[in-house]
C-alpha cells in the first residue's frame, strides 16, 4: 500500500439547512461534529481535522478541547487541524495544547498551521493583520524551539520574551507533532513549509486547479532546494469536497439547494460551472474516485487527502451517509489505485510511529531540526 | 509596436460609450502612427462579462473567459477606459471589473479615462470617480480625460472632436514616454519577500 492517509476536515460552520430554513443550535453542531468524527473512524478513515474560528457562525474556537474529547472516544483515527492559527495564538499555548493532546491520544496527533483570514481575529488577540507573514515566521520559529529544546531563552517582536522556559509536558516520546502548513493561494506558506522540510497542505477546494498546481510545484521545488530530499519526496496534502449518492443525478438534485445557498460560493456560478472549475465533485462514488485519482496529475503523488463533507448546512444524517459511501466505496478503491505506479521514493504520510522510528534509527539526525 | 486595450462599460446597442471608445482609439492610433508607431488594439466589452465578473467577485477567482480578458489588460502597454455615468460615478459594472482585476495589473500603466452621460452636468465623474480609482490602482492617468454628453454627438460635434484630439495627443506623449509596460508579478514578489524574511529570521537553523 501507499501509506496515504484519507480523512475529513470540518470548518465547524453553523449554517441553516436551506431546504428547511433551520440552523442547528451550537450545541447540536458540536455534538454532530463528534458524531461525524466517530463515524469517520468507524468507516475506516485515517484522519479527522477541525478548523479554528472565533466568531459566529462557527463553533470550533477551542480545537484541542474538541480533539481531546474525540481522542477519548476513538482508538485509531489521527486528530489534526485545518488550520490552527499560528498568527493569533500564543505559540507557547499551541505547543502545550498539542503535547497534552499527543499524550492523551497516544500520539494520534498532528497539526496544520495557517495564518487565518478573518480580519477582526487579529485585533481580538492583540495582533495586526498586516504583520501576518512576519508573525507566522516568528511564532513558528518559537513553536519549533519549544518542542525541541528543553530550556528556551527567546526574544522576538510579537510576543514578550522567555527566559529559562521549559515546555511541559515534553512531546510524547520526544517527538513533536508533525507539522503541515496550510495555504489557500499565496506562496509564502509554501516557502515556509519547504524551508523547514515540513508538510504542505493545499486547501485546493473552492479554487481552480491551476492555483494549486502552482503552489505545490513551488513547494516541491523549494523543498529540494533546502536539501530535505527530492521534489518527489516532499510531503503534500490536499483538500477536496464531495457530495455523493449512488445515482449521480440524485446527488446533483439533492445538493443543488445547499450549493446555491452556501456561504462561500453560493449565489454565484452554477453548480455545474463550479464543479468544472474547482475540485468540488457532486455525483456517484465512481465519479468521486475518478476525480480524486486525477489530482495527482497536477500535484504529483501525495500523502494526505482530506474531504469536506459537512459544509453548507447539510443535516447530520446526510453527512453520516456521505461517510458511509466514503468508507465503503471510495476510500478502499483510492487506497488500491493510488498505489498503482507510485514510485518507491515517494514517502508515506508521516505518523508519530514513523517519526519515532526515524529518530531512533539515526539519533544524530534527530538532533538537527529537520522534522 | 504598442498594445492598446480599450475597455468599454457600455450597456446598450448601439452604445455611446462604445462610440466614444472607438473614437478615442482611432485618434490615439492615428497619433502614434504619425510617429511611426504601430498599434494593436483589443476591445473589451464589459456587458458580456457581467456574470463572470460577479462570479469572480463572489468566489474570488475568475473563470477562463474572464481570466483571458485579465491577460489582455495585463499584456497591454496602454489602456483606454470608458464608462457610462451612473449616479454621479462610474457604473457598478465598470467598478466591479476593476474590483476583480488582479492586484497591480494597472501598476505603472498609462490610462486614458473617459465617460458618457445624458447631460454635461456630470462631467466631473472623471475627476471625482475615475481618476482617484485609477490612481489608487497605481496607474499613470493621463491628464486630459474626455466626457461626452448626448448633445456632444449632435451639432456640437467639432467641440467633442477637439477634446478627443487633445486627449489623444496628451495620451500619446505619455504612452511614448512610458515605453513598453513592465508587468508586475505579485506571486514572485511575495515569494521573494518571504525568502528574505526566512534568511534573516534569527535562530533559524538552515
Amino acid at each position: 500500500m501507499t501509506g496515504m492517509q484519507f480523512g475529513i476536515f470540518t470548518v465547524g460552520d453553523v449554517t441553516p439547512d436551506p431546504t428547511t430554513g433551520r440552523a442547528p443550535t451550537e450545541a447540536e453542531r458540536i455534538r454532530a461534529t463528534v458524531a461525524i468524527a466517530k463515524k469517520a473512524e468507524e468507516v475506516g478513515l485515517d484522519v479527522f481535522a477541525t478548523g479554528e474560528h472565533h466568531n459566529p457562525p462557527f463553533v470550533p474556537s477551542s480545537p484541542t478541547t474538541l480533539l481531546g474529547y474525540i481522542a477519548a472516544r476513538t482508538e485509531r483515527i489521527i486528530l489534526s487541524t485545518s488550520t490552527t492559527l499560528i498568527t493569533t495564538n500564543d505559540p507557547v499555548k499551541i505547543a502545550e495544547d498539542f503535547t497534552v493532546l499527543q499524550h492523551l491520544s497516544g500520539g494520534r496527533t498532528d497539526v496544520m498551521l495557517g495564518r487565518g483570514n478573518t480580519g477582526p481575529v487579529y485585533p481580538w488577540f492583540g495582533q495586526d493583520i498586516r504583520q501576518a507573514v512576519p508573525l507566522t515566521v516568528e511564532h513558528y520559529g518559537l513553536l519549533r524551539r519549544l518542542w525541541r529544546e528543553e530550556v528556551v531563552d527567546w526574544q522576538g517582536t510579537f510576543r514578550t520574551p522567555l527566559q529559562g522556559f521549559t515546555l511541559a509536558p515534553r512531546p510524547l516520546d520526544g517527538v513533536p507533532p508533525f507539522v503541515w502548513h496550510g495555504a489557500i493561494r499565496t506562496p509564502e506558506i509554501a516557502e515556509l513549509a519547504a524551508h523547514h522540510g515540513d508538510g504542505f497542505f493545499a486547501n485546493h477546494i473552492f479554487w481552480p486547479a491551476s492555483h494549486t498546481r502552482r503552489l505545490v510545484q513551488l513547494y516541491r521545488q523549494r523543498f529540494a532546494h533546502y536539501g530535505h530530499g527530492t521534489a518527489a519526496q516532499a510531503i503534500v496534502g490536499l483538500g477536496g469536497q464531495v457530495f455523493m449518492r449512488k445515482n449521480s443525478q440524485d446527488a446533483v438534485r439533492e445538493f443543488r439547494p445547499y450549493f446555491d445557498n452556501a456561504p462561500v460560493y453560493g449565489h454565484g456560478p452554477s453548480l455545474e460551472e463550479f464543479t468544472e472549475l474547482t475540485p468540488l465533485t457532486v455525483g456517484s462514488p465512481e465519479q468521486v474516485i475518478e476525480r480524486t485519482l486525477g489530482f495527482r496529475t497536477y500535484v504529483g503523488d501525495y500523502q494526505r487527502q482530506l474531504f469536506l463533507v459537512d459544509h453548507a448546512g447539510l443535516p447530520l444524517k446526510t453527512v453520516l451517509e456521505q461517510l458511509d459511501l466514503l468508507g465503503a466505496e471510495v476510500v478502499p478503491v483510492l487506497r488500491k489505485e493510488f498505489a498503482v505506479g507510485r514510485p518507491a521514493e515517494v514517502p508515506p504520510a508521516p505518523t508519530h510511529q514513523s517519526l519515532l522510528q526515524a529518530k531512533g534509527a539515526s539519533p544524530a539526525v534527530a538532533t538537527t531540526p529537520t522534522t | 509596436m504598442t498594445k492598446l486595450t480599450i475597455i468599454s462599460g457600455g450597456i446598450r446597442q448601439p452604445s455611446s460609450t462604445r462610440l466614444l471608445a472607438e473614437r478615442l482609439e482611432a485618434a490615439v492610433r492615428a497619433d502614434l502612427g504619425a510617429s511611426n508607431v504601430q498599434v494593436t488594439s483589443s476591445f473589451v466589452e464589459l456587458r458580456p462579462l457581467a456574470h463572470p465578473i460577479m462570479d469572480a467577485m463572489l468566489t474570488g477567482f475568475a473563470a477562463p473567459a474572464l481570466e483571458a480578458v485579465f491577460e489582455t489588460v495585463a499584456g497591454a502597454d496602454a489602456v483606454i477606459a470608458v464608462t457610462p455615468a451612473f449616479n454621479v460615478s462610474y457604473s457598478g459594472l465598470f467598478k466591479s471589473f476593476f474590483d476583480v482585476l488582479p492586484e497591480e495589473t494597472l501598476s505603472d500603466m498609462p490610462v486614458l479615462i473617459a465617460a458618457t452621460g445624458g447631460t454635461d452636468r456630470h462631467s466631473l465623474v472623471l475627476e471625482h470617480s475615475l481618476r482617484p480609482m485609477f490612481s489608487y490602482l497605481h496607474a499613470l492617468v493621463s491628464p486630459t480625460g474626455v466626457y461626452a454628453a448626448t448633445d456632444d454627438f449632435g451639432s456640437q460635434q467639432t467641440a467633442l472632436s477637439q477634446r478627443i484630439a487633445k486627449a489623444a495627443a496628451d495620451f500619446t506623449r505619455l504612452v511614448q514616454a512610458c515605453g513598453p509596460h513592465q508587468r508586475r508579478n505579485v506571486f514572485a514578489e511575495e515569494l521573494s519577500a518571504m525568502q528574505q524574511l526566512l534568511g534573516n529570521a534569527p535562530g533559524n537553523p538552515t
